[in-house]
């Protein structure tokens, strides 16, 4: 069951020009969420923005064990983050969660490929530390347009987590998509299981559940949709879904998925 | 303090209903909302059949509010009967069920299915989608499509009737008598507006149906004088909303004419809206030393405003 907190603003780091996380007091959709979910947020008390918006939860934060909030990785693109971005400790962000579909986890020998374009980081903190968790091999490919967009490098590896990376202009990693280092670590993995976890644009994720799809290996993506409740009220967050018939269906993102099967969807 | 509400023979336990197309079929906030704590819960539009809806992008957020061209997506009544009515049913919830049609027939034949089906309350006709091209609002804009919609629903159901009305007339107060007239139990008004968002960088529309429907706090002064209009020319209730948020907005309508009223778009920003709303309203009973709801309903005082026209 979600919950709705005032959350207090505990800190704020600004990571780029565009990129922040903030730390938020909402204990309990942290000790609640799992890997994949989000929270509903919004800014401010007045009606500007009306609607929340949807965030995966970044990082569920314990001290002693105990959890005492969550991190948004959040990069500025319209009012809602442009508000995250500018928030300061003391200010409170409603938060509604967790809710959605999560990711399905995987064991020891399967490995876990998580893939990441931009802030499609987000759901891939809580999702790397419980496969880590399991023992599961795990690695992610990160990818953004420069070096100076690519964050917690060091968070992730510390972990145990391996790092593939990929930016546009070169500065870090592969030149070009991140489908780059990801199609050629196919070629090398064979016929090893592997399960390939993606967030970020749309193109991105449809390029990566088909190179998966290629190589036989399953994929589960995090879309995220123009969204008005994330509670399955307002049927404005769906996807078309295949049909068992061929033809295909609208599901709502919000209570469907986010995460879907990418060999589900139908890219449009 | 007494919070019932009557609408025609049906008996609410408060004025507030969950609007339809705001809330799913009602079953998606079982884990958050004790739906019998809510007056009624209006389902999502309903057709004969399933149907898919429009393409994405369906909302998108305006001066406080929204525009939604979903499109009626839906499940049809035959899977609503079979799949989500039970459910309700076990929850204890009040169901109004919105139907939708594109002929006349339809209208009736939903009814009559709708009125053999255990659990449904009352039923609410949506004449009034701005977001589909068939049906539907073609009978809402005129006088005698109203009336014949609703007197052809009256002959096949002994559930109360409730065609919901649209913003989009010259004069919504003459179509909601001829609602009256033909039949209607009460009337609830109102639906969207309907409006157009565009992106100035790419000149495309918003929405890929490209008009859609405005709901939220920006249409709230409208909705509340289209209340006040209809309540004015009318014996059976009025059913009122249009951007209601808090518990002042509730007894805005209410005293506007409101017999109950719907909450659509602020129960997507707080599902948690109802308990708020239902202490916001006890509240200001108390204040006012009011026993009963249903005694503020119509009672705005614009005499003092009358006389103030008449020496100016």
């Amino acid at each position: 069951m979600p919950v709705d907190i005032e959350a207090r603003v505990i800190s704020n780091t600004r990571l780029s020009p565009d990129y922040n996380v903030i730390t938020l007091a909402a204990p309990e959709i942290g000790e609640a969420t799992t890997p994949g979910q989000f929270v509903m947020v919004k800014p401010g008390r007045g009606g500007d923005p009306l609607l929340r918006r949807p965030f995966s939860v970044f990082e569920v934060l314990r001290d002693n064990g105990r959890v005492t909030g969550i991190t948004l990785l959040s990069k500025r693109v319209g009012i809602t983050t442009s508000m995250l971005f500018d928030a300061v400790e003391g200010d409170t962000v409603s938060c509604l969660g967790p809710l959605g579909r999560p990711f399905e986890l995987v064991d020891p020998p399967t490995e876990a490929w998580m893939v990441a374009g931009g802030v499609g980081l987000a759901p891939f903190a809580t999702l790397g530390e419980a496969l880590v968790a399991r023992g599961t091999k795990t690695t992610l490919f990160y990818g953004a347009r420069s070096g100076k967009e690519l964050f917690y490098l060091d968070w992730f590896a510390s972990r145990g987590i391996e790092l593939k990376l990929s930016t546009e202009d070169g500065t870090n990693g592969d030149k070009g998509r991140i489908t780059l280092p990801l199609e050629r670590e196919l070629q090398r993995l064979g016929s090893a299981d592997v399960m390939v976890y993606a967030c970020g644009p749309e193109p991105m994720l449809e390029a990566v559940a088909h190179v998966a799809e290629r190589y036989g290996k399953p994929s589960q993506v995090s879309v995220e949709r123009v969204m008005g409740c994330g509670m399955g009220g307002c049927y404005s967050c769906v996807i078309p879904v295949k049909d068992e018939g061929g033809g295909q269906h609208y599901v709502r993102s919000c209570i469907g998925g986010p995460v879907f099967k990418g060999a589900d969807l139908v890219w449009d | 303090m007494d919070l019932t509400t009557r609408i025609g023979s049906l008996e609410l336990r408060n004025p507030l209903m969950a609007a339809s197309g705001c809330f799913g079929y009602g079953v998606e906030y079982a884990d958050a909302v004790d739906l019998t704590t809510i007056g009624a819960v209006v389902s999502k539009g309903l057709f004969l059949k399933e149907r898919s809806g429009h393409p994405p992008q369906r909302i998108v957020e305006t001066p406080s509010g929204m525009l939604n061209a979903i499109g009626l997506q839906g499940i049809g009544v035959h899977r609503y009967i079979k799949e989500k009515l039970p459910e309700l049913r076990r929850l204890g919830a009040t169901n109004i069920i919105n139907i939708c049609g594109s002929t006349l027939d339809e209208y009736v034949e939903l009814a009559r299915i709708l009125s053999d089906a255990e659990g449904v309350h009352a039923l609410e006709i949506n004449i009034s989608c701005p977001n589909i091209k068939e049906g539907g609002i073609t009978f809402g804009c005129s006088l005698h499509g109203t009336f014949d919609v609703v007197s052809a629903i009256k002959k096949v159901t002994h559930l109360p009737v409730i065609p919901k009305l649209t913003p989009n007339v010259t004069d919504v107060a003459s179509i909601a008598k001829s609602a009256e007239d033909a039949g209607a139990d009460a009337v609830s008004l109102v639906n969207t507006f309907l409006a157009m968002a565009i992106d100035v960088e790419t000149r495309r529309p918003k929405l890929s149906n490209i008009v859609g429907g405005l709901s939220g706090p920006a249409i709230r002064p409208i909705a509340v004088r289209m209340v006040y209009e209809c309540r004015r020319a009318l014996k059976i209730p009025v059913i009122g909303m249009g951007g209601i948020a808090n518990a002042t907005d509730v007894l805005e309508f209410m005293i506007a004419g409101a017999t109950a009223v719907q909450v659509g778009t602020a129960n997507f920003v707080d599902p948690f809206i109802w308990s708020k709303l239902l202490d916001g309203m006890r509240d200001y009973m108390t204040r006012h030393s009011i026993a009963r709801i249903a005694d503020v309903v119509g009672t705005v005082d614009t005499s003092a405003r009358e006389k103030q026209w008449i020496s100016s």
